[in-house]
């Protein structure tokens, strides 16, 4: 008996041995902007303003946008600069061919981006907050650009006259994993040039354009919580009617 | 066959009354409902174990009506499939419930079969006169991987591209005729469009109209022998002066009630995470697949959805390395049958016979690992069908056989879910010698119960079943 409680413990244990260290630069916990209806407001405006020049968000009609507070003339007049309508979706006005000519790829859609990009490491919206605060100065790329989340990403620092230039300093640390070599690893940012914003306002910003992409990538997240709160307790009553109920039946079986 | 006679009701009898007569007159709706619910008796001592059979109905209904209404919507073609799936998300009004629902019904319905086997595992109910409900089961169990494997494809994301290019590759491994048969199954050179239209007739009827079909086979077999119980005795051996089981009660009230309180509790829970959790931290819905699929993007890391990964394992544990430790496993269980069973010569000498052509084929010179891979992937699914003859033991219920058995079972359920566990992470040295380790346990478990289970001291079955009142 004893041997066999042996195993069983060896066994229980056995999944434990499974974990492995992810790797890549940990992610920054993006700030949550989802019911603060003015910050998603200036989400999209960054986002229709910075984003949208190159990338879809196919599947993201104009007047959703209502669901943050807008009114469709105020869609209209701010927001509105790839389509004509109101009822279009938000699509670029690049061409795919020229897009894959000048960045090698196309830019992706992010309809849903924030929802693909969530890991072990963090949510969606902390690689996005992290991403893009990661872009530095790097004159190897032809970009002029890469970045500490996606190493030689394809996509150029859009966003560079806000935060401004930084650069990335490396140190040189022993490798864990073979003795004697050095590996070069992250050291912090040095800012090179000044952006239009300081460093606390740009990462607000950055945390305000993906609370937008957030909201977008699940326009009803909100909804889904509200009404989950009424199904939920409604769901439990039920069940509880549903106990007294069954009892009072069985108590007559003996 | 007796002449049609129409049953004749006093005039002032209520309306309900005369049309139900009517009805019954021409078709046997009383008698069905009685025989199949109504006047059904089942043993009044099931516990915990025994509401995932209705459950199970429940959410095979939510199914088919969720898909019915994502159908309406739904689109099935490579270039659109992805956005009509964000289309119902957004623009359908209530689409994202309709398809949440459909999301998580889908890993409920496997946690609730698999909960359902394992009852049955536990108090024998696959047991005689049980073996057809316990075989009617198993073909239920595979056309639900079916149907989910087929319905994963459609969202056409890079999980659903990549997972079905991995798993129709599978069939590749086969001798001969196998980079034909997983052409022909996908209908193109790699998954395309062609599969994804094929894979949605699967899905929405050709395999939901067998899964019918056997779900009633189940249900007429299960009311013909009636149901077992947690002490594993035949209730109907010991009848009352109403000719009725004594320790049976009719399921109309009082498993309607119980039933109700369970599916109470059930979509509690079910509502708990289609509102608050519809991914299910990346296990129901895979981030991945919100990313659109792309042949030339292979992801890092393919696994199937979490209810296919302990038999996933099972392939990925077949290495090269691996197949010398199975060819002795194969040899040794042959010389232990020759041993210890007490079958025919003729039937010792035919497992013989095939073990040793199993073995040679074995041999990296004649079929590779990929190929034995499939093979044991697919028995490791298959040799569930076999447990009504494997199981020996004189009694049917848990609870009357030896103490010692329960960690064989925990031993089982462990490896198990460790497979299924290392099935959802990218393979490693360790993990895979862990899942190695865990696919011989599953198979022994299987293989040496004919003797371990008939080992031990069993203890005395009561004449009557073990039941508390209210």
């Amino acid at each position: 008996m004893n041997y066999a409680k042996r195993i069983l413990a060896t066994l229980a244990l056995l999944p434990g041995l499974a974990f492995a260290n992810e790797g890549g630069i940990p992610l920054d916990k993006a700030p949550d902007r989802s019911n603060n209806l003015a910050a998603l407001q200036n989400g999209a405006k960054l986002f229709v303003n910075y984003c949208l020049n190159c990338h879809n968000a196919s599947s993201m009609r104009y007047n959703r946008l209502k669901d943050l507070g807008l009114s469709e003339e105020q869609i209209k007049a701010n927001l509105l600069f790839t389509g004509d309508k109101v009822g279009e979706m938000m699509t670029t006005t690049m061409n795919p061919k020229d897009a894959k000519a000048w960045f090698g790829v196309v830019p992706p859609d992010l309809s849903v981006i924030q929802r693909a990009k969530a890991s072990g490491a963090g949510s969606g919206s902390d690689y996005l907050y992290t991403y893009l605060r990661s872009f530095y100065k790097d004159d190897t790329r032809p970009t002029g650009w890469n970045n500490l989340v996606v190493n030689n990403v394809a996509m150029p620092h859009v966003l560079w006259e806000l935060q401004g230039v930084q650069k990335v300093n490396m140190k040189e640390v022993a490798d864990p994993h073979e003795e004697g070599k050095t590996t070069h690893q992250f050291a912090g940012f040095e800012q090179v040039a000044p952006g239009k914003l300081s460093k606390l306002e740009y990462d607000t910003a950055v945390a305000d354009l993906v609370g937008y992409m957030e909201w977008m990538a699940e326009p009803a997240a909100q909804t889904r919580k509200k009404l989950g709160v009424v199904v939920v307790l409604f769901m439990t009553m039920f069940a509880l009617l549903a106990w007294r109920l069954n009892a009072s039946f069985w108590r007559e079986v003996k | 066959m007796g002449a049609f006679k129409e049953t004749k009701f006093p005039a002032d009898a209520p309306a309900a009354q005369k049309a139900l007569g009517w009805v019954d007159d021409r078709f046997p709706l009383t008698k069905l409902w009685n025989d199949q619910w109504g006047k059904y008796y089942a043993p009044k001592n099931f516990n915990f174990w025994y509401i995932f059979g209705s459950l199970a109905m429940l959410v095979l209904v939510l199914q088919i009506v969720t898909g019915i209404f994502l159908t309406m919507h739904y689109k099935p073609d490579a270039n659109l499939a992805f956005g009509s799936v964000e289309y119902i998300m957004r623009e359908v009004p209530w689409g994202w419930l309709v398809r949440y629902m459909h999301s998580t019904g889908a890993s409920a319905f496997f946690i609730i079969v698999y909960l359902h086997m394992t009852r049955g595992l536990l108090y024998g109910s696959y047991r005689k006169p049980r073996e057809l409900i316990w075989l009617f089961g198993f073909a239920i169990f595979l056309c639900l991987m079916a149907e989910a494997f087929f319905g994963y494809l459609l969202p056409w994301g890079q999980m659903s591209y990549w997972g079905a290019q991995v798993i129709v590759n599978l069939f590749g491994a086969i001798p001969l005729i196998g980079p034909d048969l997983s052409l022909w199954i996908r209908g193109d050179y790699v998954v395309s469009d062609a599969t994804l239209n094929r894979f949605f007739a699967f899905h929405v009827i050709a395999i939901p109209l067998v899964l019918l079909g056997l779900v009633a086979a189940h249900l007429i077999a299960l009311h013909e022998v009636g149901s077992s119980n947690p002490d594993g005795i035949e209730i109907k051996e010991n009848l009352g002066a109403d000719g009725h089981p004594v320790d049976g009660i009719p399921s109309h009230p009082y498993y309607t009630v119980h039933d109700l309180f369970g599916v109470s509790v059930f979509l509690t829970i079910f509502s708990a995470v289609v509102f608050f959790a519809p991914e299910m931290g990346g296990y129901f819905l895979e981030y991945n697949n919100f990313l659109p699929g792309d042949s030339l993007k292979t992801p890092l890391h393919i696994a199937p959805t979490w209810y296919f990964t302990a038999f996933y394992s099972v392939l990925r544990a077949t290495t090269a390395d691996f197949m010398w430790v199975l060819m002795f496993f194969v040899a040794a269980y042959v010389v232990f049958i020759w041993l210890k069973s007490r079958l025919a010569t003729t039937t010792k000498t035919i497992i013989a016979v095939i073990a040793l052509v199993a073995i040679v084929g074995m041999l990296p010179q004649v079929l590779d690992a990929k190929f034995w891979g499939v093979v044991f992937f697919g028995s490791s699914v298959v040799i569930l069908a076999f447990l009504p003859w494997l199981d020996k033991s004189p009694v049917k219920s848990i609870r009357y056989r030896p103490s010692w058995h329960k960690y064989v079972y925990a031993v089982f359920f462990i490896s198990f879910l460790t497979l299924g566990y290392l099935g959802t992470l990218p393979p490693t040295e360790g993990r895979t010698i862990v899942s190695q380790v865990c696919t011989l346990l599953y198979f022994s478990f299987f293989l040496f119960m004919p003797w371990w289970s008939a080992m031990g001291t069993f203890k005395k079955v009561p004449d009557r079943v073990v039941y508390h009142g209210h």
